[in-house]
Order: C-alpha cells, then structure tokens, then sequence
C-alpha cells in the first residue's frame, strides 16, 4: 500500500515535467511547478514517516513489468529505505516550499523548471530501487538531472567547467556501483536484491565488493579523495537545488552504501571498519580545512558537507567494526550516530544553504567579502542562518551535537576492540574528529560573522531587502526541526530502532520511557544527555539574568560612535575579512595541508599602488591524484590524435592489420 | 519530596558557583600582587566592579545588533549552566545525568561562539583579531579538552562527572601515566582557555597581547558586567573540573544528609584556593607566549592528550 | 612484587617519556639544558626506585653518576661555554615545533606497537616500561635528527642514553650496569668535547693553546 503511494507520488512528479517542459515561459508555471512539488514531497514524507514509525511489519515489496524483460523493476519499502525517504523527501518539500519565492527571480526558467521535479523523483526512486538494474537506472536519472540543474547557467564563468568534472566524476562513481554490482550478482546474474542478500561470497568478492562501492558512493557523497567536484558543482546550481545535492544527494549516496555493505554484502571484515573509518577521518579534517580557507559562501557549504559525510563514515567505520566483532550493542549506537547525522545534516546543510540562496537573491553577491552587515537588513534570513551555524557546530542544545555526541559515545565503547590496527586507528580517528568539531565551529563563526556582522562592505550589502514569505517559511521550519531534533532526541532515536535493528541486528535501548526525556545510549550509569532540560535551563537562566539586572541595576543605553581603543574609523574596508579571519589557522594547519604561501607585493617607495598580499593555496589531492591522471589522458589523446589523420591505405592497413591479430590468436588459443 | 529537596540542593550549588566566582579572581588578583611585592586590590574588589559596572548606562556602538545585545547573556547562562553540573561540594546532584563532561565542553564552546560572534559585530578590527586568535585557540583546546575527556571516561568507565569522582575516590584507580599526562594536559588547556599568562593577558589593553580583552572592548554598563562574571565562572569551572577528578578526596555523595555537605563545603573552598594559589605562582613566574608559540603549546597539550587515550586504548593496564 | 611500587617505576618511565616531549618542545638554548637536567634527574631517581625494589645495590652507583654527571656537572659546563663562546640561544627546528611532536606521538605508538606483542611473556607493568624506554630512545633520535644545533643534537645523544639506562635497570639482573653507564658518560663527555674544540677551530681557526691566550680579553 505504501508503495503504491509512494510511486504514484513519483509519477505525477515525472507527470509535471512535461508541463514544465511546454509551460517553461510563463510565471505561474514556476508556482505550479513547485505547489505540486511541495504537495507531492508532503505527501511522500508523511507515507515515508508513517511507515517508519507506525508500521512494524515486514517490508512491502512491489514488481513493475517495466525495463528489462527477465528482470522486471523491483521497488521495497523496509525501514532503510523508509528513513532515508524521510529525509529525502523533507529536503524535497523544503526546496520546493523555498522555490515557490526563489523561483521567481530566475532568469531562466525553462532551464530549470523540468528538471527540478525529475531530480526529486529520481532520488525517491534510488532508494525504492530493490534490484540493482533499477538501481543503477534511476542513480543515473539522478545524476543527469542534477547535471543539468549544475548547467542550468552555463554562461557565468566557471559553471561549464563545473559541469563537466561533475559528468566525469558521475560517470565514474556509476561505473564502479557496476562493478560492485556485477561482482555481487556473480556468474549466476541473479541482480536482484534478494537473490543477493542469499548468496554467499567469498573473502575476495567481498572485498573488491567493499572497495568498489566505497569510491563509487563514496564519490556520489563527497569522501576525500573524490571529493573535488563537490565545491565546484554544488555552488553553480540554483541555491534550493543546491540544498538538494549537498543535503539530499549526498544522503542518497550514503544510502546506497549502507544498502550495498551493510545489507546485501553480509557479515563484514574487520578490516572494512578500519578502511571506512580512515576515509571518514580524513574527509572530516581536510573538508573543515578547505571550508576555512574559502570565502565564496556556497564553496564553503560545500567543503563543509564533505567534512560533515566524514563524519557520518566515521559513524558507520565504527559501527561495521563493531559488527565484524560481533559487538551487537556498541554497533547498534555507532550506526544509530550515524544515520541520526545523515538526518541532521540534511535539515541544517539545507537551511545553510536556503539562507545563503536568500543573501544571493537580495545582494547578488556569493563572495562574504563584499556582504557584511546584513543582520540589520535581512533580520529572519540572519537567524535562521545563526541557528543552522550553530546547529552544524554542534552546540548544545541544537542537534548536530546530539549526533555527534552518540559517535564520541562510539568511539568510547571502541577499546573493547581486539584488534591491533583498530587500537590504534580509532583514537586517533577521534582526535582527527575533535578537531574538526572545533574548525567546523571556527569555520562558521567566519561565515556568519563576515557575512552577516560588522559594517557593509559594498552598496549591494548597504542596501539588500529582505527575502519574501516562501524562502522565510521554508527555512523557518528547518530552524524548528533543528530544534525540537536537539532537545527531543529520544523519539528520533526510537524511529531509527528498526532501521539499526534489520542493519546490524541490534538497537539501542528504548529512549521514550526514560525519566524527564533524558537520552541514555549505553547504561544510566555509564552517561546520559538531556536537551531539553539543557534549553530550558539555559532559557530561564538568561531571562533571569536579565530580567533582575534590568528591574534592579540599570537599563539605559546611548547609541554613539564605537569606542575601538579611541581610534574612530570610518571606512568599513579595514574591518576583518574572511581571509583575514582565518589567517591564524591557516598559519597553524595550512602550511602542512595545502602548502599554503603568503606573499607580500610592497610597491616601491614613491609608487602610490596599494600593497598586495596574496595567499596560494595547493589542493594536494589534486596535486597528486588528478592532475597526474588529467596529463596522462592528455598525452594518451595526443597520441591516439594521429589516428585521425591517416590515408586511406593507412586505413586498410590498419584494418587488415586488426584482422590479421585476430586470426593469430584464435591459432594460438586453438 | 525527596526530589524537592535534590532541587533546592542544586539550585544551592547554582548560587554558591556564582558567588564564589568573584572571590576566586579577587584573591588570584591579591595572590600575584603580594607576589610582586605589591598590597594589591581587595579580595572583595571584583564585587564592587560588577556593582560599578551594573548600574552603568551602556554606551553601545550605533551599527551593533541583537546579537551583540543578547551575546552577554547567553555567554552568562550557558557558562553558568555549565559550572552548576560540575560536582563542586557533592556528586550526583538532581542535574548532573543532563550534562557529562562532552556536553560540559560544548555548552563552553557555544559560550565560546557567542563570544567571537559579538566580537565581530561592531566591525571593528580589534574585535576580528580577538574572534580569530579565540578560534585558532579554541580549534586546538577543545580537541585537547576531548581528548582529556576521552581518557578519564575510559578509565572510570563512565563520562559522567559524578561517577568519574566517585572512581576516582576509590582504592581501583592506582597511579596512572595517562592520569599524569592528562592532568598536564587539562592544566595547559585551562590556561588557554581562561586567558591566562602565558596565554592571555588578563590584566592588558594592548592590543599585541589581548585575545579575550579584545572581543569584549565593545562592552560597557551591564553587559560587561555580566561577562565578567562569565569569565569568572569559567575559571571557577575549570578548577572545580581539576578537583574534583585529580584531587577527588572530600566530596560528599547527593542524598547523605546537609551534615556531609557542611564537611565536604570547606574542602572544596580549600581545593579552590590551593589551586588558584597555585595558578598565581604560574602566572607570575612565566612570561607570555607570543601568539603563534600559543598555538604550539596547545598542539603539544593535544599530544599529550591524545598519547593519554592512545596508551589506554592500547593497553589497559597504562 | 608489591603493586604500589611497581605502580611507581612505571610512573617514572611515564614521566621520563613526558620530559622527553618536553625536551622536543623547547626552542631556547637554557630552557633546553635545564629540561635536559630534568630528564637526568628522572632517570636517577627512577634508578634509584629500581636499586630499593630489586635490592641491588650496585644500581646506586649508577643513579648517582646520573644525578652528578648527567644532572648537575655536564649542564652546568655546557652553559657556562655557551655563554663563553656567544653561542646563538635559538634552536631550530628542520620542520617546525608541531609536526616534530606529530612525529614523537607516532614514534611512542611505534614502539608500543613493536614492544608489547614480543614482551608477551612478561608482567604487564614491565611489558609496558619497556615500551616507555624504547619510546624515549625513539624520541631522543628524533630529537638529534631535527635539530639543526650541535647542543640540541648532543642533548639529544644524552637522551637516548638515558633511555637505554631506564631499560636496562627495568630488567632486573643486567650486569655490568655501571660499566656501560660509566662508559657511556666518558664517550658522551668526549663528543660535549669533540664538538667545542671544532667550534673553537672554526671561529679562532686554531686549537692552538698559545694562539689562543691572545684573545684571553685585557688584564687588568
């Protein structure tokens, strides 16, 4: 039943594109275009939710006679794909409840407008997907789409370019899933999920398997080394689609996944812990890393989502560790930590992202260092923006720290490990996750601040207006979900029950019944959390505090001049910028990480020009991985160029040459 | 009504934090006077500033926003929400399963974020030099701090502040090197954190050596009032921490009767001057760090902390 | 053995790895030569530890040339010549204060990694002081190697030897302590010289004894 709604969901979101396609010029197009959108997402959300949370019997299958004929298409709904089309289908409702005023000022709809409800009900479709052809089918539905949302403004510079590393890397991730899949179906071709999940492979199987999909989705999430078409793609689409891809799409990928090597792959190495674990620390460390040192505001977002898939790979690392050792519980919280962050990091990636669409629109300007000052002019963008800042921090009592709280819980539970490597691998894994717990904070106190702080830097900034009633509302709702996500953790946790239980077969503890809506991962003595009463407690005391200062001491205040050690200033172009905010911790990191360099152009006495300080930044993944591979196909294309240019007998002699090799062979092999 | 009297307890704790802050920085104040041979201000001086200061107008920049308004006060609560979950005089208290030392680290990260958000507000450039040198500190002390956690949570087995006490009470802990690292360790962050020399100047306006002073020049009236009274409790916070897990002996348990309390009170108010006795002494004898040697002394209280968890996790017996 | 002193002699090889990091630490050339008297400090009175609970009373002798020799006699000279010769106080680190640390941490893993599987046989506590002693060896070559002044890389040589005496003492019954701890100092002593003499060539461009009265400085 579930499914049947979910797909005619899908559908009607398939449906509407035509009307996009032929309607693409007129206004209300766009209002259409996106109500049904929103309406359809709702509805798929509730199914989703209701499935999750409600529904506790087994999972609901359904077979299409569609696609290949021996194969049919394959669509379930369990608990996995029911919590993963929660959070797909709420960043769905939420970009589309945002498109309703962004879309507005689009300055090419038609560009954008079919795509957007295809790139919706492709995601939904991947994670229905229960064989691997529909699978593999709809990933790649999905990625051309959002290809072409990246492309939908092809002429500013750097979108085309943009465009094609997100092809390549796309290409890429999908060719490896194949592989992955074609090595799980084994010679008996048997593609779909179930007569994978029966079948028995070997150590080596497994292990090309886990390789395999950790790249190919790997590379669809973000993890370092694939991760370098992120930050150029997910800033040139259109600002709720860019919600989309970092805060949807990526989860998509994380899905397929848990899907390939929690579910259909069977008992894990223990090594495949170690692995995913190495990947995820390093992608959480160099994500924050890049994010600080980048001042285009949508280019930081994107650096932060691939800190922020670290961290969920360090969670799931964790929990296939657990689960090689047969350690049920411990690998019920890791998981549970893990996918609780995919959900988070959808509500609060997409919030950042709707807010810095809302500073596009008003000021056309990407770049923090020409914004400034905004809180005074967007007021509700600013604090829907602070509280995403400060939910992706992971500041109590918002809920990126609850997630992240239950990893550390994790990695304490780790020691009871018994092998050598994961000894030493998880704590420094946990150091590497400290750090960029506290950069993650450093880096948005950067982003809010410069853009949103201190005085206007540019006339745009002087005089931007406030977003309209749309874009407020949907990020409104994020800020409301970060919240109560923050302080009622318990019931989340208990949604995810199921999911954790058919991954692992285990699951925490039941947190609805716990005194006063206290989380307790592991055992009461052992630790607990309460956000809500942390919120409450930190409310009442800062009314109080200021309730009894004003009734007693004073409440008087004069506006005048800032005091700034005496030293009045009038031009806002000396206030800190971006660079400038993150120049010690680019002193401290990033010399060693990106060998970074200042240099100093001082102009010769007596020559008026400014003095220029220029910071270089090497990406070294790039250095080292692409850069080699880009010049090697280079020389490769040179070569094989000549091939273009031969007469026509050496044409025949190539062809007659190619036969002749055939027939030498097939002598040989005889 | 058990429960009514758990309550009273810990809002009793709440109220000793916030009185007891002031004296704490009073008396380092006299300590390191006496040291250099001066009489020093009262110990009661940091009560009459904050008197002072509370019943100033506040002359406030014309372009600062709400968040430069309310950043005082959320520094305030968040601070003193913290230190009231930290076992002072008693373990167990009726709040203290809301919080363990994680949660405690981060309510001091998010007072941490309030902060360098109101430096950055007015738009001047002394308030971005305090934001950025406080996040280059902080993106290494809290690392530091976590680590710290990390390890004594896996020697009590628990991350809970009161049960760590209680382990550590006991005849099971023994003499540890992780413990050692670890102490060496929290009493470097502290120093960072609390902008202490050679960290910090608390005492300077120049504009070379202040970090902290920096982000709140902006503040006058009641606003830096209640900051002040932050930074107090955050240095009280941070004491009571190195108390009660290195020197746990005196605590009383929540529940054994206001007898135990009276006894375990006098205790703790000793612990707090030794050791703020002792911080005296260290900041008076070391000269401060220029700023980019602070970010190797965190790295290395990283180190030391990070090799403390690493030795446990390897072997139990470390 | 009793627990509380074998709890002991382990927080001694603990404290011991702790001076070491604290030696890699340091940048100034007195600050430097004072840890390192820290460092020979621990070392003896650890020694010393390990006479009073194995009963060995010839490990004395070895505590006290480390307190005299190491502790007292070798950082005062070293001083005074620098002082003397105008040595420049700064030490240079070929990469930095930071990643050398990053370097020690991953060494102290090493050693942890090597030593406890071999020493399978053995008592955990001692297993474990092994690992230290070899970890402070580990960071005294480190130490040598990332330096880029003569002193920070003999403090270094110091180091390591006293690494090598922490282990021998904390296997009980190696003979011939004191010897190899009194040959160690006399070949240490020989480098602390060695190395002057070249600095004194260098700069006066002659170890000439009468060459060298000339630039004694004005008599009174």
């Amino acid at each position: 039943m579930a499914v049947e709604i979910l797909l005619w969901c899908i559908g009607a979101l398939l449906a509407i594109v035509s009307a996009a396609v032929v309607g693409a010029r007129r206004a209300t197009t766009t209002i259409l275009v996106y109500t049904i959108a929103l309406t359809l997402s709702t509805i798929a959300l509730g199914t989703a939710a209701w499935v999750l949370v409600m529904d506790a019997g087994p999972a609901q299958t359904l077979e299409l006679p569609i696609g290949l004929p021996w194969l049919g298409a394959h669509f379930r709904l369990d608990p996995l794909a029911a919590a993963f089309l929660v959070v797909v289908n709420l960043g769905g409702a939420a970009a589309s409840l945002y498109g309703l005023g962004y879309g507005r000022h689009e300055p090419e709809p038609g560009r954008v407008l079919p795509f957007f409800p295809a790139f919706l009900a492709g995601m939904n479709l991947v994670v229905l997907a229960d064989d691997a052809f529909t699978f593999l089918l709809t990933w790649e539905f999905m990625s051309l789409t959002s290809w072409a949302l990246v492309m939908a403004h092809h002429r500013q510079p750097g979108n085309a370019r943009a465009g094609y590393v997100y092809l390549l890397m796309a290409s890429l991730g999908t060719l490896l899933l194949l592989l992955s899949f074609g090595l799980l179906a084994g010679p008996a071709g048997g593609y779909a999920f179930d007569a994978i999940r029966n079948s028995q492979h070997s150590t080596t199987v497994a292990s090309a398997v886990l390789a395999l999909t950790l790249l190919g989705a790997g590379s669809k999430a973000g993890l370092v080394p694939l991760h370098v078409w992120l930050p150029l793609a997910h800033p040139a689409a259109p600002s709720q689609v860019s919600a989309l891809m970092s805060g949807v799409m990526t989860k998509v990928a994380v899905y397929g996944f848990v899907r390939i090597v929690f579910d259909l792959m069977g008992p894990p190495a223990w090594w495949s812990g170690g692995v995913v674990l190495l990947f995820g620390g390093a992608s959480a460390f160099l994500g924050v890393l890049h994010a600080l040192m980048e001042h285009d505001l949508k280019r930081l977002l994107a650096y932060h989502t691939v800190e922020n898939i670290g961290i969920i790979f360090i969670g799931l690392g964790l929990g296939l560790a657990f689960a090689a050792n047969d350690m049920r519980g411990p690998a019920a919280l890791a998981t549970t930590a893990a996918l609780f962050h995919v959900f988070n990091h959808s509500v609060f990636k997409s919030l950042l992202f709707l807010g810095s669409g809302a500073v596009l629109t008003a000021t056309g300007e990407r770049d923090m260092e020409r914004l400034g000052g905004l809180i005074h002019r967007m007021p509700y963008t600013a604090f829907a923006f602070l509280i995403g800042s400060a939910a992706i921090s992971a500041l109590p009592p918002f809920n990126g720290f609850v997630s992240e709280w239950l990893t550390f819980q994790a990695i304490l539970l780790s020691p009871q490990l018994p092998q050598w490597v994961l000894k030493f691998l998880v704590p420094a894994v946990g150091g590497l996750l400290a750090l960029s717990a506290a950069l993650a904070a450093a880096c948005f106190v950067k982003a809010f601040g410069i853009t949103f702080l201190g005085r206007a830097r540019t006339s745009v900034a002087h005089d931007a207006r406030e977003t309209d009633a749309f874009s407020l509302t949907a990020m409104f709702v994020l800020v409301v979900l970060c919240l109560v996500a923050g302080v009622l953790p318990g019931y989340f946790i208990d949604a995810l029950a199921p999911v954790v239980q058919g991954l692992v077969s285990a699951q925490m503890p039941r947190q609805a019944g716990v005194a006063w809506l206290t989380i307790v991962p592991i055992a009461e003595s052992r630790s607990s959390y309460n956000g809500l009463l942390l919120f409450v407690l930190i409310a009442v005391a800062a009314s109080l505090a200021a309730y009894v200062i004003h009734r007693w001491a004073s409440h008087s205040i004069r506006r005048s001049a800032p005091w700034d050690c005496g030293f009045p200033d009038a031009t806002p172009v000396t206030q800190y910028t971006a660079g400038s905010f993150a120049q010690p911790i680019r002193r401290v990191f990033g010399t060693t990480v990106f060998r970074a360099r200042e240099e100093i152009d001082m102009p010769r006495p007596g020559d008026a020009r400014p003095a220029q300080l220029h910071v270089s930044l090497h990406d070294r993944v790039w250095d080292a991985l692409y850069a080699p591979v880009v010049s090697v196909v280079g020389v490769t294309a040179d070569v094989l160029n000549r091939v273009q240019f031969l007469t026509i007998r050496g044409y025949l002699t190539l062809v007659s040459g190619a036969l002749v090799a055939l027939l030498v062979i097939l002598a040989i092999w005889q | 009504m058990a429960i009514v009297l758990d309550i009273l307890v810990q809002l009793g704790q709440l109220l000793l934090v916030l009185l007891l802050a002031p004296l704490l920085t009073g008396y380092v104040r006299k300590i390191k006077a006496h040291l250099l041979r001066r009489q020093g201000p009262d110990l009661i001086q940091p009560y009459r500033d904050l008197h002072k200061l509370l019943r100033k107008e506040v002359v406030l920049a014309g372009n600062a926003s709400w968040v430069f308004r309310t950043a005082p006060y959320l520094i305030f609560a968040t601070t003193w929400v913290a230190a009231a979950l930290v076992p002072t005089f008693a373990t167990g208290l009726a709040f203290s399963p809301a919080a363990d030392l994680i949660a405690i680290v981060a309510l001091l990260g998010s007072a941490r974020f309030m902060l360098a958000l109101a430096g950055l507000d007015v738009g001047t450039s002394f308030g971005g030099i305090g934001s950025s040198r406080e996040m280059m500190i902080a993106s290494l002390a809290e690392p530091a701090l976590l680590m710290i956690a990390f390890t004594v949570s896996l020697l009590a087995g628990s991350t809970q502040l009161s049960s760590v006490a209680t382990y550590m009470q006991g005849p099971a802990v023994g003499l540890r090197v992780s413990l050692a690292l670890a102490l060496v360790g929290l009493v470097m962050v502290a120093i960072a954190e609390n902008a202490r020399i050679p960290v910090d100047n608390p005492a300077t306006h120049l504009e070379l050596t202040m970090v902290h002073e920096a982000m709140i020049l902006e503040y006058s009236g009641r606003h830096l009032a209640v900051i002040e009274a932050a930074a107090s409790l955050k240095l009280l916070l941070y004491l009571s921490i190195i108390g009660c897990v290195f020197a746990p002996w005196g605590v009383a348990v929540a529940g054994q009767g206001f007898a135990a309390y009276a006894a375990s009170l006098p205790v703790y108010v000793i612990k707090l001057a030794a050791s703020g006795f002792l911080l005296a002494v260290f900041e008076t004898v070391i000269a401060k760090m220029r700023v980019f040697r602070v970010s190797e002394f965190l790295g290395a209280a990283l180190m030391l902390a990070l090799l403390a968890a690493l030795l446990l996790f390897v072997s139990r017996g470390v | 053995m009793d627990r509380f002193a074998l709890d002991v002699a382990h927080l001694f090889a603990g404290g011991l790895v702790l001076v070491s990091f604290m030696l890699l630490y340091q940048d100034r050339m007195f600050s430097l030569l004072n840890i390192f008297a820290l460092h020979a400090f621990v070392v003896s009175v650890s020694v010393a530890w390990q006479a009073h609970i194995q009963n060995a009373p010839h490990l004395y002798i070895t505590a006290a040339i480390a307190l005299v020799v190491k502790a007292i006699v070798i950082p005062v000279v070293l001083h005074r010549i620098i002082v003397r010769l105008g040595i420049h106080r700064n030490i240079e680190t070929v990469v930095g204060i930071g990643k050398t640390m990053l370097g020690g941490i991953g060494l102290v893993a090493l050693s942890i990694m090597v030593m406890l599987p071999i020493t399978a046989a053995g008592g955990t506590l001692v297993r474990e002081d092994l690992a230290f002693a070899l970890s402070v060896i580990l960071l005294g070559l480190l130490m040598m190697v990332s330096r880029r002044n003569a002193v920070g890389q003999v403090i270094g040589f110091m180091s390591i030897e006293n690494g090598l005496i922490l282990a021998a003492t904390g296997a009980k019954g190696m003979p011939l302590v004191v010897e190899i701890s009194v040959a160690f100092s006399i070949l240490v002593a020989l480098i602390v010289i060695g190395i002057f003499l070249f600095r004194i060539r260098e700069r006066f461009d002659s170890v000439d004894i009468h060459a060298l009265d000339r630039f004694r400085g004005e008599r009174p």
